[in-house]
């Protein structure tokens, strides 16, 4: 189920490496036009090759990636783990890289430069460099790049991992109420079950290696979330079903919980964000 | 500043003294301040010479930073040709300068330029060396997203692996000027032309056939100067390079 039309649909996907690695295997996945989609799996079990598919940064072993309309497919935002900023370059020109490459003057470029810094709440520190930054600005600054194309479909590979709580929170609520205001699509990769809930209108749960889905939830919620979402009752009691989905996913990797499915409940406790 | 200063004056101080208590002849040891005194007489042969020598040394340096850094792209356009020309790159770096350079000096009949091409032999590895390493070792993630932007290979090059060289690069450039005044010494050395376009190796040599001394340990504080001159120039080049980003040249707050 998804939250409309597809926009990019993952057939049978495989993905496997020259050393005999096996990534994914026959991962089916639809992704809706304008959801925050959850991809959520313990570590390993190729949410990040599942990222690098879609953004064409790798080809699948076996299966199709089918954008419904190809001109999506070129219109992608990336943010890695990583802020991956070049250190060489001021804020202001690093998220220009995109555009720069697309071969658009510095004047035609300012204002979309202007204007992603402001969507990210940077203004001020356009001619900074990333060592003057801290961990959660420079991640700012990864968003801002990503957005400054006006990108359809942004995809996150664990962006906030590395950044303390305080940070990261207050990134998770600003993504949120920017893909709501945009009407952006967004896959974003995690292995944290409190972020996957608070962020996605859709979690989907992946086995350990080989990748496949192993369950898929929607989360009903405020649309943008709120902070006041996290200590909402519907909060925790999706974060304790998602939890026993992943669980189960983990320990029976080959039994697949197709949607609406009742999970097993664990016998242990819960899983740790 | 304060420590290697204090620490050179004494050693000197040491030095000085020794020559005097001991009765040191000069053409066995002869003390600092005889060496100074010569270098202030002897300073209308020995600057000219000097002159010559920073001359080889900048020109082989030069050459050593152009085509080092043009080889080393070349080598990472393609797997390759890295593996099919690096092991000769390798070879004239371990091949030993003073076995080669009498060949090189026959060969090459202008001598200035047997100079060059020895003195250049030396200095053109590491930049060759560092700068490869530079080249091939960009944030994974950052190619990646320039391939996700379509970026051509030249785009790729101009805004990314070179910056991201850049700091290898200079490393390798102070490594390469004290080699490229080592390879031009021991180059005059071999090649022993006298007369008014002979650099500080053959006053060297001289001086040692003269049995003047003073005049050889006036010649190699010369060098050594000179050497320690290049590294400063190449220390501030770097800083200026980098001095904004790069975490070498970050001078630590508190």
């Amino acid at each position: 189920m998804t939250a409309g039309p597809s926009i990019v649909a993952l057939r049978e996907v495989s993905k496997s490496y020259p050393s005999g690695t096996i990534a994914l295997n026959r991962l089916s996945l639809d992704v809706g036009a304008g959801e925050l989609l959850s991809l959520l799996g313990p570590s390993g079990c190729g949410k990040s090759t599942l990222l690098r598919l879609i953004a064409g940064l790798a080809e699948p072993s076996a299966g199709r990636i089918e954008w419904m309309d190809p001109a999506a497919s070129h219109r992608l935002g990336f943010v890695f783990q990583e802020p991956t900023l070049m250190p060489w370059a001021r804020v202001a020109d690093n998220i220009r890289l995109p555009l720069m490459l697309a071969g658009m003057s510095r004047a035609e470029s300012d204002a979309r430069v202007n204007e992603a810094i402001a969507h990210v709440g940077l203004e001020g520190f356009a001619r900074a460099y990333p060592r003057e930054l801290s961990g959660g600005m420079r991640m700012r600054v990864s968003i801002a790049r990503a957005l400054v194309t006006r990108p359809l479909v942004l995809l996150m590979d664990e962006p906030f991992a590395a950044l303390d709580e305080i940070t990261r929170f207050r990134l998770e609520s600003d993504l949120a109420e920017l893909q709501h205001r945009r009407g952006l699509t967004v896959i974003f990769v995690t292995h944290s079950i409190f972020e996957s809930v608070y962020l996605g209108s859709r979690v989907v749960v992946l086995s350990p290696r080989p990748g496949r889905v192993a369950a898929s939830r929607r989360i009903e919620g405020p649309t943008p979330r709120q902070e006041a979402f996290r200590t909402s009752a519907a909060y925790l009691e999706a974060c304790r079903e998602v939890s026993a989905l992943l669980i189960s996913a983990t320990e029976h990797p080959l039994t697949l919980q197709g949607e609406g499915n009742d999970p097993p409940l664990p016998s242990r406790g819960r899983g740790s964000g | 500043m304060v420590a290697p200063a204090l620490i050179g004056v004494l050693a000197l101080g040491v030095w000085e003294g020794i020559v005097r208590v001991e009765q040191i002849p000069p053409y066995i040891l002869p003390g600092p301040l005889l060496i100074a005194r010569t270098l202030i007489t002897d300073w209308s042969t020995l600057f000219p010479s000097l002159l010559v020598t920073l001359a080889i040394t900048e020109a082989a340096f030069f050459v050593s930073a152009v085509l080092g850094l043009l080889l080393a792209v070349l080598f990472t356009q393609s797997a390759w040709i890295e593996r099919a020309f690096f092991p000769y790159a390798v070879i004239l770096q371990v091949t030993p300068l003073v076995a080669i350079a009498p060949l090189i000096i026959l060969w090459v009949k202008w001598v200035p330029l047997a100079l060059l091409v020895c003195a250049w032999l030396v200095a053109f590895f590491p930049v060759l060396s560092n700068t490869v390493l530079g080249l091939t070792s960009t944030d994974r993630n950052l190619v990646d997203l320039f391939r996700l932007y379509s970026a051509t290979r030249w785009q790729a090059l101009r805004y990314l692996r070179l910056p991201a060289a850049l700091p290898f690069f200079l490393g390798g450039l102070r490594i390469s000027g004290g080699l490229a005044l080592i390879g031009a010494v021991v180059a005059e050395f071999v090649a022993g032309t006298g007369g008014a376009q002979s650099g500080l190796a053959f006053r060297i040599l001289e001086a040692g056939y003269q049995l003047q001394i003073p005049r050889m340990f006036a010649a190699v504080f010369l060098i050594s100067a000179a050497g320690v001159l290049l590294f400063i120039l190449l220390q501030g080049l770097s800083r200026v390079a980098l001095g904004l980003w790069h975490e070498s040249e970050i001078e630590t707050e508190g």
